[in-house]
């Protein structure tokens, strides 16, 4: 039966009762849609990054409104919202990518183990290597496949001799679930992969300097579904290891791959919760607008 | 009231598909009120004889059968999520309970047309209060599902206590009669199944008005008490 044959036939319903459109209401919420400070718990038990009050301006306009959020050990957090709500924007924030762009100001307090990541002792470079991060397009370095995974650990000196690099690259593209696609032509250039391949590339180019967190920037926007779903297994198992933050504006990826989920309105974290209760009962009548395909 | 809000997607033919489906239980519900009110005809007047039942009880499995495949539609072409998720689940149980109405009807007027039954006066004015009951239960219970009213729904299925006690006091009077002579038995087990026959159709009436408070408040509140369920419906 084709779905063009489900038309509605207002005159079937109940005489009693009304018809669906007619029922408009809030829904079973209580919250106003102008509430626009975080619903939810956005503490964890075991955090790694905490963020406190977190402002992002870009010149004048203030693009993050006083977000509040934790990444735990072993979680996958998504982040989710509509174009330019600012999801990126923060997700940058966390390893300050954002320095970057000359007119952006960072407030608040942002700390990775408790060490606040904007003190001006930090040294951004290793930073990036603890909270690494993986881009809406791959991006692959103009070099040989191994080389684009031992690059990092040489710079950050992780590796003692030839051996231990060998080690590093094997390691990294295993966990990146790339190894058995690749070991026979490590010498070939990354550029010249799939585009899933690729990711998995940067993957294990980002796991190669042992990171703490890493931070996905849409990682699965140009890619085919098969290799999206590769990604979304890796990441299942990169969870194991590491915590990880993803910018997703597939709906279905950041159900299957989050833990929790938190919900940004034009610059806002309205919401943040168990990705299960997210998807199947949100609180916050924006939250459900977004994920339903509703008008706000 | 707690009315609700299922239109305005984005997508205008989401937002068809749904009212569709929502249509469809209401009419399936008009369909089940119509063949239990046949069914009950010739046992509270002896002198009725029961319309001929099959082939509504074939139009309602039928319409069961096309709601689940629109419900199965929806599921893999639009993956609904959170109200909407709520309310496809929500229509593919409700519909399975009002087939089951179905059956139960078909099988009250079954035994309703045997000629046992038709003796059933003594016990007429007990059996007109249950059959009168259910049926005003069971007609809430979908304006309650048409109206996606939680509050309402809590209240239809706290009837079904009173469905209960009326079932229970029938069939003591049933067992009493049954230990006096046993020339009634045969009688007295037929009531029994009509009795147990309309006792479980508020049993049903009151899972659509579970489903009902699952899809507006989002919780789900079956095999919970009455009070507590009202609790639920009250803390959101």
């Amino acid at each position: 039966m084709l779905m063009n044959d489900m038309t509605p036939d207002n005159s079937l319903a109940r005489e009693s009762g009304v018809t669906a459109s007619a029922a408009a209401s809030t829904g079973p919420m209580r919250i106003s849609r102008e509430h626009h400070e975080t619903v939810g718990d956005y503490t964890v038990a075991d955090p790694r990054i905490t963020c406190r009050n977190v402002d992002v301006y870009y010149g004048d306009k203030r693009a993050i409104h006083a977000v509040n959020l934790d990444i735990g050990r072993n979680e996958v957090v998504a982040m989710i919202g509509p174009s330019g709500c600012g999801k990126s924007t923060f997700l940058r924030c966390l390893n300050r990518m954002n320095d970057t762009i000359e007119s952006c100001r960072v407030t608040g307090e942002i700390e990775l183990d408790g060490q606040d990541i904007y003190d001006k002792k930090i040294d951004v470079v290793p930073l990036r290597s603890q909270v690494g991060m993986v881009f809406q397009k791959p991006n692959p370095f103009p070099k040989s496949i191994y080389e684009n995974v031992a690059w990092g650990p040489r710079i950050h000196g992780l590796a003692q001799n030839k051996a231990d690099l060998n080690e590093i690259v094997e390691t990294s593209l295993q966990k990146a679930g790339l190894w058995s696609e690749v070991k026979d032509r490590l010498e070939k250039p990354g550029t010249g992969l799939s585009g899933g391949q690729q990711q998995r590339l940067c993957i294990a180019r980002t796991i190669a300097v042992s990171p703490e967190v890493i931070l996905m920037d849409e990682p699965c926007s140009a890619l085919d579904p098969i290799a999206t779903a590769k990604i979304e297994d890796l990441i299942d198992e990169l969870r194991q290891q590491y915590s990880i933050a993803i910018v997703t504006h597939s709906m279905q990826q950041a159900a299957r791959v989050s833990q929790r989920t938190a919900y940004f309105h034009m610059g806002d974290l309205i919401e943040v919760g168990e990705t299960a209760t997210i998807f199947t009962n949100p609180v916050h009548p924006l939250t459900e607008d977004y994920i339903t395909g509703r008008f706000g | 009231m707690d009315s609700y809000r299922l239109g305005r997607h984005i997508s205008h033919q989401f937002d068809n598909e749904l009212e569709n489906i929502r249509n469809r239980v209401l009419v399936m519900g008009g369909m089940v009120e119509e063949l239990l009110q046949m069914a009950v005809v010739p046992l509270l007047d002896s002198n009725e004889s029961p319309e001929k039942l099959v082939p509504r009880d074939e139009k309602i499995n039928q319409l069961e059968v096309e709601i689940d495949e629109f419900c199965s539609q929806i599921l893999a072409r639009r993956q609904p999520t959170a109200r909407d998720l709520r309310l496809v689940i929500a229509v593919g149980k409700a519909i399975s309970d009002l087939e089951r109405i179905g059956d139960e009807a078909k099988m009250i007027a079954r035994k309703s047309d045997e000629s046992k039954v038709k003796e059933s006066r003594p016990y007429y004015h007990q059996l007109r209060v249950l059959v009168q009951r259910v049926q005003g239960m069971l007609n809430q219970a979908l304006d309650a599902f048409a109206r996606m009213d939680a509050e309402t729904a809590v209240e239809v299925a706290r009837q079904d206590e009173s469905i209960d006690d009326s079932y229970g006091e029938l069939l003591r009077s049933l067992i009493n009669d049954m230990e006096d002579s046993p020339k009634k038995v045969r009688r007295s087990v037929e009531l029994m199944w009509v009795t147990r026959s309309l006792e479980r159709i508020g049993d049903h009436a009151a899972n659509i008005c579970e489903h009902v408070v699952y899809v507006v408040k989002g919780k789900d509140v079956r095999h919970l008490s009455i009070d507590e369920m009202e609790d639920e419906v009250n803390k959101y």
